[in-house]
């Protein structure tokens, strides 16, 4: 239970924690791209990423939790196919412009690294 | 948005806290169903992909209390089921609750009745607008300033925007039923554009009426206006009449307003000097207070600066007579200094006292948080088994702790609203805002912040204490390891509180001690059966000498007619009043113009001395030959008669007292001395002359009446008054007194730290005694099987009770000789209160400490007692 696995990062906020993030922004883009339920986000996530991402589900709920009290995802109980009901989470205009924010974010991290990766003496 | 998001949320989940536990439980139910799902479908046996499922998700429980875990909402939730344990476990043990609360109650009610009384003298500021920049003029030489040195200071200082000189003055108001006289002042000009404060209604005064011969005019406090004047708004610019003189109300001050230098002050008139001055004018009398308001950017030390470079050089067209010179400059210091200035040391001692007596309180109730936690042991045990994080439990004690504290604030604050009025009954008349005294909003917040450290104070040790132990132990048994180390702290804790209750103790010895020297000093006259008051001679009618001295007599006479009075005289100046006239005696055998000191002037009748049984030495009491116009006759105290005639005969003697009209008094005989303030520890230098050889007459003198008893004397009053009143109705009689409650108002200062301080030493002797006693019983219940077995071993009941009271007796010594180190640091502070005792005082220390022994011998023979009666097939059986 460390504290920094709670922390949320918001646009005033750049963070340069780039593991604790990371699992924001799957959710986020995951959702941007149809409704879903948490399970259906872990699946996605994993065959998405090819494996290289597996998504504890204790840290997803966690995290899903706190992404809907910053009022970046909605959620509703829907009922589901075989007359089930489910959670799904969906994006909120607030959790585009994060994620937006956070894809741009990453990028200019990612490059960083590509540039120091291939830098040479 | 998102922090509102934030709170809605918690809301809702705290109010519906079973609705959301529902839907976290089907999500995560959901979740494991949906893997399970997938597993079967990749072909695992049904059996199989369940488990894999649990597998991935973890502990399902575990990852709902995490989720549960990460709102704001659970931090309140863990909040309310502490403190309802909280509240159980203090309801289960009702007993260890009310002592512990009661006895915070005590601590916490009497420091915020002191914080309430001191705060406002000590630290809130004046109630005057930038009252810091107001500054407080005195001659380093003798106190009071002359109206020349104000008169240089304004002309030649560019420290201060406004500065007033002000004096005393007590005007007699006629008409209405009696005629009453009217605490005032006279000042200039400026005295309230110094204070920042100017009438509600009306005007203050101009500087065109502080002038000599200047108009009859006055500004009057709401309180007179309301008292005397029904609150009538056409007083301003009507006359009222004071001795017999009318004088034009100009001005009616605001109700708020507060005169800090004469706190009883209800009408003010300008002081109207003289600008042209000679050296005989009253214009050089040291009789003026001065204060000024800072120019500003002045700081206090320019200030200082300024007005001691105008003192060491005079200037040649502002002369200054010798006795003003300023040759020891000037005293400046802010007015609240001056104000708080006499009280404070007590005030800090008294303060820190009920400091100590808190940290007593605390002591104890630690103490008994520390035995109850070693009782608690196998529950906290079985917390910690069960999961409990070690932060956890200390945040539970804490709660505990601080619901305590809780209690004994609130029931603190009802003993501090009984305690203050019992404060205000009991303090000494001349201690600055005691009528103001009430539990103000920074009394509570002091009471509330004190109780909030107290229960973190109190909860932290027994918490660390509790939950530092070694849990795993503490399931298995329940009473061996361990409690030695509970024990060390416990006692460490009973040592400091013996000590600091020695401290308290020897503190109101001291102070006990001094009293009782108060009271043993001979007064040098009879206090008991004697009647006093003051008569002021006012009006036209009294402007001649011989007149007021036809009043005396008169009045004299028909005082003495009165039945019952023995004995009646008058006096100008009445022992243990607080009034000091003193003036500079020059002798005619120092035949060089040596200053010869100066001596108590005594202006009495010749019946003064059997009036108050004051013995005749040698030679003659004055008689009713000594009057104007023949040899002037005096007498001096044995004081005077053996520092400047030692083995020398006295009578005959010559010598010149006060202003100096060439004329010589002679001593006809010598009294003893008489002590004019009880606190002065020699006798002064004294000479008693009759009112009509001095250089005038007095306006202002005490009537001391002789009485056959004691009750006589107390229910007098209104008899001897109206004797009085048969001769000029029109006088003022005040300060009606009987000889001995001056006595005890001159001693009421000390008497009042005194009781304040034999309060919190009695409680600290009592908290001190239930402390040793807690521990020791604690410690007999926690060592039974050990005192069964040497029981068992043989050992007899005498030697287990010399066992237990050995050890507690232990912990007082150390106690005792921590405190007497401790005392005799703080005593310190308490030097400027004594009185004919010294801080070391042998006969106090030895006293607290056989006292202290006694006690806490008293509270280790229970807890011995018990242990010497434990039967060991009991103990032994039950082990």
């Amino acid at each position: 239970m460390n504290a920094s696995r709670n922390r949320t990062r918001r646009m005033d906020q750049p963070n340069t924690d780039v593991i604790q993030g990371t699992l924001d922004l799957l959710i986020l883009k995951t959702l941007s791209l149809q409704p879903m339920h948490g399970f259906g986000i872990a699946r996605r996530v994993e065959d998405i990423s090819r494996g290289v991402f597996k998504v504890n589900p204790g840290s997803l709920l966690v995290a899903l939790q706190r992404l809907e009290r910053q009022g970046w995802l909605d959620a509703e109980w829907r009922q589901t196919e075989n007359a089930r009901r489910a959670k799904f989470y969906t994006l909120t205009r607030a959790g585009r412009k994060q994620l937006d924010f956070e894809t741009a974010d990453w990028r200019r991290r990612a490059n960083a690294v590509a540039r120091l990766l291939s830098a040479e003496g | 948005m998102s922090i509102w998001r934030q709170l809605t949320r918690g809301l809702r989940t705290l109010a519906r806290r079973g609705e959301t536990d529902a839907e976290l439980n089907d999500e995560v139910r959901d979740y494991l169903d949906r893997t399970t799902a997938a597993n079967v479908a990749r072909g695992m046996s049904r059996s199989a992909a369940h488990r894999a499922a649990r597998l991935e998700l973890g502990n399902p429980t575990v990852t709902q209390e995490r989720v549960r875990n990460s709102g704001w909402e659970h931090g309140v939730e863990t909040l309310i089921v502490d403190v309802r344990y909280g509240l159980r476990r203090l309801r289960s043990n009702l007993g260890f609750t009310a002592v512990s609360a009661i006895t915070l109650a005590l601590g916490v009610g009497a420091t915020t009745v002191i914080f309430s009384a001191i705060n406002p003298i000590l630290f809130k500021s004046l109630p005057y607008p930038r009252a810091d920049h107001i500054l407080a003029v005195s001659d380093v030489s003798s106190g009071p300033v002359t109206f020349g040195t104000y008169r240089e200071i304004l002309q030649r200082s560019r420290s201060f925007d406004a500065l007033a000189p002000f004096k005393p003055w007590q005007p007699t108001l006629e008409g209405g039923s009696e005629p009453e006289r009217l605490n005032g002042q006279a000042v200039g000009s400026d005295f309230f554009r110094v204070l920042g404060v100017m009438p509600a209604r009306g005007r203050a005064f101009t500087a065109a009426e502080d002038r000599s011969g200047g108009p009859r005019v006055i500004v009057i406090s709401d309180a007179l206006w309301h008292r005397r004047f029904g609150g009538d708004q056409a007083i301003v610019g009507h006359t009222i009449t004071l001795d017999d003189d009318p004088w034009l109300v100009v001005g009616i001050m605001p109700p708020s307003f507060e005169d800090v230098t004469d706190a009883g002050a209800d009408l003010w008139m300008p002081l109207q000097y003289k600008t042209v001055f000679t050296p005989d004018d009253r214009e050089w009398g040291h009789h003026l207070r001065l204060i000024g308001r800072e120019r500003a950017g002045v700081t206090l030390a320019a200030a200082r600066a300024d007005l001691n470079q105008i003192a060491r050089a005079p200037r040649p067209d502002l002369p200054r007579v010798p006795w003003a010179s300023l040759a020891n400059g000037l005293r400046v210091e802010s007015l609240q200094d001056q104000v708080a200035g006499d009280v404070r040391p007590a005030l800090l001692a008294v303060f820190s006292a009920v400091l100590v007596l808190l940290v007593i309180a605390c002591v104890n109730v630690t103490n008994l948080l520390l035995a109850r936690g070693a009782q608690r042991r196998g529950e906290f045990a079985l917390r910690a088994a069960l999961g409990a994080e070690r932060g956890r439990l200390v945040r539970q004690l804490i709660t505990e702790s601080m619901l305590l504290s809780l209690f004994g604030g609130l029931l603190g604050i009802l003993v501090a609203v009984a305690g203050l009025r019992a404060f205000v009954a009991v303090s000494p008349a001349g201690l600055p805002h005691v009528a103001s005294m009430h539990l103000d909003g920074s009394a509570l917040t002091f009471g509330l912040l004190l109780t909030t450290v107290i229960g973190l104070a109190v909860g932290v040790l027994p918490a660390l204490h509790a939950s530092r132990d070694d849990l795993q132990a503490g399931l298995q048994e329940t009473s061996r390891r361990s409690v030695g180390e509970h024990h060390v702290t416990r006692r460490v804790l009973v040592v400091a509180e013996v000590a600091l209750s020695l401290m308290l103790l020897v503190s109101a010895g001291l102070l006990l001690r001094s009293l009782q020297r108060v009271f043993a000093v001979d007064v040098g006259f009879d206090s008991s059966n004697l009647l006093t008051m003051q008569v002021q001679l006012t009006g036209p009618r009294y402007r001649q000498d011989d007149a007021k001295a036809r009043f005396l007599d008169e009045a004299l006479d028909a005082v003495r007619r009165v039945p019952g009075v023995t004995e009646a005289a008058f006096t100008q100046q009445l022992p243990l009043s607080g009034e000091f006239d003193v003036y500079g005696v020059h002798l005619e055998r120092n035949s060089d113009p040596k200053d010869d000191g100066a001596a108590l002037r005594y202006a009495v009748t010749p019946d003064y001395f059997t009036a108050m049984r004051i013995p005749l030495v040698r030679g003659r009491l004055l008689n009713a030959h000594d009057v104007a116009g023949q040899p002037r006759a005096a007498l001096i105290n044995q004081s005077f008669a053996r520092s400047e005639f030692g083995a020398d005969d006295p009578i005959g003697q010559r010598f010149r007292f006060g202003p100096d009209d060439g004329q010589w008094y002679t001593v006809v005989g010598v009294v003893g001395d008489v002590k004019q303030a009880i606190d002065a520890l020699d006798s002064r230098k004294a000479v008693y002359i009759t009112p009509s050889q001095w250089h005038w007459v007095d306006n202002l003198v005490s009537l001391v009446v002789r009485t056959r008893s004691a009750s006589d004397a107390s229910s007098m009053a209104p008899t001897v008054r109206g004797a009085i009143w048969s001769v000029d109705r029109n006088q003022p009689v005040v300060r009606v007194a009987t000889m001995s409650t001056l006595v005890s108002t001159a001693t009421a200062g000390r008497r009042f730290a005194l009781v304040l301080f034999e309060v919190f030493g009695v409680a600290a002797l009592v908290l001190a005694a239930v402390g040793i006693y807690g521990v020791l019983s604690g410690s007999v219940t926690e060592r039974i099987r050990e005192i069964g077995v040497r029981a068992a071993m043989g050992a007899a009941p005498t030697d287990i009770l010399a066992l237990i009271l050995r050890q507690g007796m232990m912990l007082t010594a150390v106690g005792v000789a921590l405190g007497l180190i401790g005392a005799a640091a703080a005593t310190r502070g308490l030097v400027t209160m004594l009185f004919g005792v010294t801080r070391l005082d042998p006969p106090t220390y030895v006293g607290v400490v056989v006292l202290l022994f006694g006690v806490s011998a008293v509270a280790c023979w229970m807890p011995a007692w018990r242990a010497a009666r434990i039967d060991p097939s009991v103990t032994l059986r039950a082990e």
